[in-house]
């Protein structure tokens, strides 16, 4: 199943400039064999932003790097730790589930469907994580997540509840529950697809805000125009396999496969 | 609102039919049936009314001297305490249950679905009768070492490894009996149920909690099963008024103390058992009206914050509209 370490002492990952290092990544759901072989690096500080037709795995994949879903071969690291396994003596064993939960807390999601928890208001929301897993005092906590809501300009809502909050509303607030972590690394997986499409720039203006600040960020989006302005990488991804990659302007304006350039023509 | 504004169809301006300020005024249809059928139930209830009064057979005065005579006091305090204890131990045990079929692990799956197969196959009337002759088994009951009566003489070894005995009479009492019956029985539907409520809440809200580095058990506690308890509150109302009526099988442990025993007893001893029949009615009928009120608001708390995420939505939606 698992191939060889390709370094050795590769607990510590290959590089430290490195956030994201993806080495042949499969996954299958039983027969169905999604993702065949990914190689991605992800530089520090570097947006990139992922591209590709329906059902090509780009959800999957994203899922994989926070250990959402276990991989089937293939390494990957983030920050230098080898999600979801541990590396000894040549033989890989899994970490148990609270590990892996340890893992998860260097990295934030959004989700297409934002997933806000109903039942909370919107400051719990964004409290809910340090408070909870990382056991930060309730004043402090409540004063990190107040400062990040103004930061998504949702100062004034923090009493509401998610049901009260329009679509993009909602999207800022995920965002900043994912930011109460202090993430290093931020996943988003088609964060305005779900959205009106007035509601879409209110969403990309906060997440160019964390470009700018430096955020290592992979951004699954249909938004061209976003990759195109803060992205630092394009990739297109098609059945399971990475097509194309490298700057955004450079492979929109001059694809070099014929499938990309195919689906470029569709949604551009 | 644009009503009375839409011309297009109706060119001509109203003016008798609206008054001045265009409110519609119309005859009403009329509904005879609603008539027929109110005046005929009338007549019925009457008729019910009559009976009630004039029957000697219900025998009122000795029906209400009897309701509060202090067996019969003694009776509602023990089912009152057999149905919450019951049902709190059930409710632990349907949740612990539910999880065990829930989870990962396929030992405990398969002891989940055992013992909710089990329960929810025996009636309780035989679980109750069934408890009450567990003594039977072992005249005591004994903590120590499994099997040592046949390891032990193996091993050249005298005597037992047993540290403690209690009698079987002093531990499995009527009253212990009935909880055991009622609350194993109750915690199978109570797992069921529970299992619904996971059930029912959307697998995002676990891959959210999930990433953002919640372990399984904080998943859980913080945010799958708060939000299952919307799905999960009203069934378990229901389950507590059938607790409060199933009370009654523990006569069959037997358990003596508790309410429709001892209103039989009397009807029995004064041979007049009719009245005392009509008593234990209302006595469930009271005690059911209490739990309902109970349930409803219950309910209502468990659905507040969705009303007031729905009332602002509405503000919203009109101060937007106008
Ligand atoms: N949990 C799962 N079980 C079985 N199949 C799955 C599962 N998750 C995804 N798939 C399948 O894997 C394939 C890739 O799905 P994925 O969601 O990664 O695509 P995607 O590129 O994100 O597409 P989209 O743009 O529609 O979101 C699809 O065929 C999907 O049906
Ligand atoms: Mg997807």
């Amino acid at each position: 199943m698992t191939q060889d370490a390709p370094r050795v002492g590769a607990v510590t990952g290959p590089d430290d400039d490195l956030m994201v290092v993806a080495e042949n990544v499969h996954k299958s759901f039983g027969r169905l064999h999604v993702l065949r072989g990914i190689d991605l690096e992800v530089r520090r500080g570097e947006v990139m932003c992922v591209v590709g037709p329906s059902g090509s795995g780009k959800s999957t994949f994203l899922r994989c790097v926070n250990h959402l879903e276990k991989i089937n071969m293939g390494r990957l690291w983030v920050n230098g730790h080898l999600m979801g396994y541990r590396q000894k003596r040549g033989k890989l064993h899994e970490l148990h589930d609270s590990q892996v939960a340890q893992q998860r807390r260097g990295i934030g999601m959004v989700f297409q469907n934002f997933n806000l928890f109903p039942h909370m208001s919107v400051l719990g929301n964004v409290m809910e994580a340090p408070v909870q897993v990382k056991r930060e005092k309730r004043a402090g906590a409540r004063e990190t997540a107040l400062h990040l809501l103004e930061r998504v300009g949702l100062a004034d809502k923090a009493g509401s509840f998610p049901r009260q909050l329009s679509g993009g509303q909602q999207q800022r607030v995920a965002i900043a529950r994912a930011l109460a972590m202090r993430p290093e690394l931020m996943l988003f997986d088609e964060p305005t697809s779900a959205l009106d499409p007035e509601l879409v720039g209110e969403v990309l203006d906060v997440m160019k805000d964390l470009a700018r600040d430096g955020m290592t960020m992979i951004v699954v989006t249909h938004e061209m125009g976003f990759a195109r302005e803060v992205g630092d990488s394009l990739v297109f991804m098609d059945e399971g396999v990475v097509v194309e990659s490298g700057e955004p302007r450079q492979v929109l304006a001059n694809p070099l496969h014929e499938r990309t350039r195919a689906f470029l023509s569709k949604v551009l | 609102m644009n009503t009375g504004s839409d011309s297009t169809r109706s060119p001509k301006a109203p003016a008798a039919e609206t008054d001045s300020s265009g409110t519609i005024k119309a005859v009403p249809v009329r509904y005879p049936w609603r008539w027929a059928t109110a005046a005929v139930l009338l007549v019925l209830a009457c008729m019910l009314v009559n009976m009630l009064v004039t029957n000697e057979k219900f025998d009122w005065p000795f029906l209400f001297s009897k309701m509060f005579s202090e067996p019969v006091l003694i009776g509602v305090r023990t089912t009152l305490i057999l149905t919450v204890l019951s049902m709190v131990i059930g409710i632990v045990i349907g949740i612990i249950a539910a999880i065990m079929r829930l989870s990962a692990n396929p030992v405990l799956v398969g002891v989940g679905w055992l013992y909710t197969w089990f329960f929810r196959a025996v009636p309780r009337l035989v679980l109750c009768v069934l408890f009450g002759n567990v003594g039977i088994l072992y005249t005591n009951l004994e903590f120590g070492l499994p099997f040592d009566n046949y390891w032990m003489p193996l091993l050249g070894i005298d005597g037992d490894a047993r540290f403690y005995s209690i009698p079987m009479n002093d531990l499995l009492t009527p009253f212990m009996a009935a909880i055991l019956a009622l609350s194993l029985s109750e915690g199978a539907y109570m797992a069921e149920i529970v299992r619904a409520g996971l059930l029912s809440v959307d697998k995002g809200q676990t891959e959210a909690a999930q990433a953002l580095g919640m372990s399984r058990t904080k998943v859980l506690r913080r945010i799958t099963l708060p939000q299952a308890l919307r799905v999960i509150v009203p069934p378990t109302g229901n389950e507590a008024t059938a607790m409060l009526k199933d009370t009654s099988l523990v006569s069959a442990i037997p358990l003596t103390t508790e309410l429709f025993f001892q209103l039989r007893a009397i009807g029995n001893s004064t041979f007049n058992l009719f009245p005392m029949l009509v008593a234990a009615c209302l006595w469930y009928l009271a005690i059911t009206s209490l739990l309902m009120a109970g349930q409803y608001f219950l309910e209502r708390s468990f659905t507040r914050g969705d009303r007031q995420a729905m009332a602002g939505v509405k503000m919203t939606q009109s101060r937007t509209g106008n």
